[in-house]
């Protein structure tokens, strides 16, 4: 895995910022771009990621970004990759597409599956915050079970979408899982996907304090705690062939992983989860890990 | 005759037969789009299935990209547009009315993306046929709308359409409209321009925005706010400014329009009009008829038969939707005595469209015209030459009266043979 003397200096976010403090996304970004480099065409929906690019006349990356209507994603990064191979420039430059999970697992799942059936030669990269958080924290397809947002005030009764699962059903070269609070493996990831002709998804949970009700300084903390629970497991499938990343191989012995109710206290949004939901997590992780092992065993 | 006014089939150029479809193909071909994006619709598909033959058969060097709905392949025009390339497409109604959200985006990000449109009336309920109810949906969306009326001109606008939008005076999407099947599915001599003529009209896109340039870093469509931004860097604009100028270079696009019109009529020898809205035996008339497409080219064989009743009547047969051409029609029918208005679509809850939009721009005329409307034709439905000339009749009756209807009055609606049909029941979707 890289370590801290790999990461290139070159910053391609302009210093300041206007997340929240304690924003993952932010973090994830500024550490993806820089595995990227200078020879990237950016494309971003509507999102908390919208801000963060700032207002008219002040572009706050180094990398131009052109910016898309929610549901648009997947087709505007094809848009753009259709253009540079028009120019003959398909092979110089990377196009990455940046969403959050309700552009990607709800209104723009038909734009990126298109995209990815197309076999796009492009990055598509989902920032999980779980909710619409730019809109003020309601409810996406990818809100965990039990969780409270604005539009579940009860707390959700449907578990996540398996959005990498999904992509895998595409037969892309590769789709993998990260993890903000795990910045080398995604900056490996991402260093890995740039340089893969076709279409690579990257899904990384995304902390947030706001919507996930926590301190902002717990922001590294929260996010381990989703993948040394087990929940979130970092891997890739890399031209089918499925890799458990090296966080996450411990936790292949359940001994290893801690109770997820370590996670799920430590947030607001899930101050009122029932006994049930808690029981339906722990079913999930098992069932998650073998077939995780299964996968490996069988390869 | 062509409605240039230019007899095709005896021409020394390449004739071919072609139907509108396939006339608005070979023109994207010979415009040279980089990139296309679009999605199959009835009646406009042939587009479509055109353009996929010359890139399969090399006559094309364009990427065309199939993706899986019209709200996609108007999203991957901007994408494309904004990074330099050359876009065209083409739909139809659902279509059309699935790409409305990248509408405002591609006209707010000034990106010169030429869409065909092969008009279609918008369910429910489902028709594939022939009205302009699609065309003027997008009226406020901040594009330039053009109407053809023969398969010549809608070869001839998307030529001139790419060099208009593309100007930078203009950096303005614009759509080329003609009726569905109507045109799109019926064959017509055309004659095709020689690729180097057309070419040296139409040269190589210049894009203002051009992301495939990186050396240039660019946040194309960002955040806004109500008041202009002021940084020791500079000042930035605020949404109000971006729109403004969106209307300034729509106001200003008309003299580009009649230029480049007029810059085509003198290399290639064919005319629409002022390049706004042709005429018809107009000289010395006092009555006009007012309409578009399908609908003028309808009024304009009772044009003859009117004027043997001792009518001076002729017809103004509009080209230029978007932006409305409000001077000239001012100054056009300054004397006129009467206008009859022929609507193919409903602004449902006022009246056709045309109609209400000529109505106001002329007003304040000295001695303004009579100005009466009707509506023709939905979904397919015939537009006869009897529709017109009773429209004629009644208007001229009323303009003696001075009685001014604003009730909405239809011509071919067959109630009459419908006795029987109890509407309440039908809706409920009951049917025989
Ligand atoms: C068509 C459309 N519907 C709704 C919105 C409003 N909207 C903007 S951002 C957003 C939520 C974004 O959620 P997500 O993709 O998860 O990104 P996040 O804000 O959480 O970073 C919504 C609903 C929109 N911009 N466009
Ligand atoms: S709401 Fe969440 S994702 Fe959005 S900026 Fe704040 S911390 Fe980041
Ligand atoms: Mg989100």
């Amino acid at each position: 895995m890289v370590n801290v003397l790999d990461i290139v200096e070159d910053e391609y976010i302009h210093p300041g910022t206007r997340m929240c403090a304690g924003c993952a996304m932010a973090l994830i970004y500024r550490f993806a771009l820089k595995a990227l480099g200078p020879k990237t065409i950016l494309t971003v929906p509507a999102s908390c990621l919208t801000v963060l690019h700032g207002m008219q006349g002040f572009c706050t990356t180094k990398l131009s970004v052109l910016h898309t209507p929610f549901a648009t994603t997947g087709a505007a990064a094809s848009g753009i990759v259709s253009s540079l191979e028009e120019k003959g420039l398909a092979d110089e430059i990377c196009v990455v597409a940046f969403a959050g999970d309700g552009g990607t697992t709800d209104i723009g799942i038909q734009a990126l599956s298109g995209a990815a059936e197309r076999g796009t030669n492009f990055i598509y990269a989902c920032y999980d915050n779980e909710a619409y958080m730019n809109t003020g924290v309601q409810r996406s397809g990818s809100t965990p079970l039990g969780a409270f947002t604005a539009t579940t005030p009860g707390g959700k009764t449907r578990p996540k979408k398996n959005m990498p699962k999904i992509l895998e059903a595409h037969g892309i070269p590769y789709v993998a899982t990260a993890n903000g609070s795990y910045i080398f493996d995604l900056y490996e990831k991402f260093q890995k996907a740039r340089d893969i002709k076709g279409t690579k998804y990257i899904h990384i949970l995304s902390a947030c304090p706001p919507g996930w009700g926590y301190d902002p300084k717990d922001t590294i903390k929260i996010g381990r705690l989703a993948t040394e629970t087990g929940f979130w497991p970092l891997y890739e499938v890399f031209n089918g062939k499925f890799i458990l990343s090296k966080p996450s191989k411990k936790h292949l012995d359940a001994s290893n992983r801690k109770p997820i109710e370590e996670y799920l206290i430590a947030q607001k949004r899930f101050k009122d989860i029932k006994q049930q939901d808690i029981d339906n997590y722990n079913s999930f992780i098992e069932a998650q890990w073998n077939e995780i092992k299964r996968r490996l065993e069988n390869q | 005759m062509n409605v240039s006014g230019k007899n095709v089939v005896n021409s020394k150029k390449k004739v071919k037969i072609l139907t509108g479809n396939h006339a608005a193909a070979y023109a994207l071909r010979q415009a040279r789009v980089g990139v296309m994006s679009a999605y199959p619709i009835t009646p406009q598909s042939p587009v479509v299935e055109k353009i996929s033959e010359f890139i399969e058969k090399g006559k094309l060097k364009a990427r065309f990209l199939l993706v899986e709905s019209e709200h996609s392949a108007a999203a991957a025009c901007c994408a494309a547009s904004a990074t330099g390339s050359r876009v065209g497409t083409a739909t139809s109604a659902h279509g059309l009315m699935l790409m409305y959200e990248l509408l405002p985006w591609a006209s707010g990000t000034r990106l010169p993306i030429v869409i065909n449109l092969a008009t279609r009336s918008c369910g429910a309920p489902w028709s594939v046929w022939d009205d302009h109810s699609d065309f003027i949906t997008i009226r406020d969306v901040g594009w330039i709308q053009f109407m053809c009326e023969d398969n010549q001109e809608i070869y001839d606008t998307n030529i001139q359409a790419f060099k208009i939008a593309e100007d930078p005076r203009v950096n303005i999407p614009t759509i080329v409209a003609y009726d569905g099947y109507i045109l799109s599915h019926t064959m017509m001599p055309i004659e095709l321009e020689n690729q180097e003529d057309i070419d040296t009209f139409l040269p190589p896109l210049n894009h203002h925005i051009n992301l495939s340039d990186i050396s240039q870093v660019k946040g194309v469509g960002p955040v806004t706010t109500p008041n202009i931004i002021k940084r020791k860097e500079g000042t930035a604009p605020g949404y109000y400014e971006f729109r403004y100028s969106l209307q300034k270079a729509l106001e200003n696009s008309i003299n580009v329009i009649k230029e480049v019109h007029d810059e085509f009529t003198k290399k290639f020898g064919r005319a629409y009009g002022n390049g706004l809205f042709k005429t018809y035996k107009t000289d010395d008339a006092d009555t006009i008829i007012f309409a578009m497409g399908s609908v003028s080219a309808q009024a304009r064989t009772v044009i003859e038969k009117l004027r043997e009743e001792g009518l001076k009547i002729g017809l103004v047969s509009l080209r230029l939707f978007r932006p409305f051409p409000i001077k000239y029609l001012r100054e056009f029918f300054k004397g006129i005595k009467n206008i009859i208005v022929f609507d193919r679509e409903i602004g449902y809850g006022y009246e056709g469209v045309l109609s209400y939009e000529l109505k106001a721009a002329l007003y304040g005329l000295k001695n303004p015209p009579f100005i009466k409307g009707f509506i023709v034709g939905l979904g397919g439905r015939d537009v006869r030459s009897e529709h017109i000339i009773e429209g004629v009749h009644k208007s001229l009756e009323l303009a003696k009266k001075g009685e001014i209807i604003y009730e909405t009055e239809y011509f071919g609606l067959e109630l009459d043979e419908l006795k029987d049909y109890d509407e309440q029941e039908f809706l409920k979707g009951g049917g025989k």
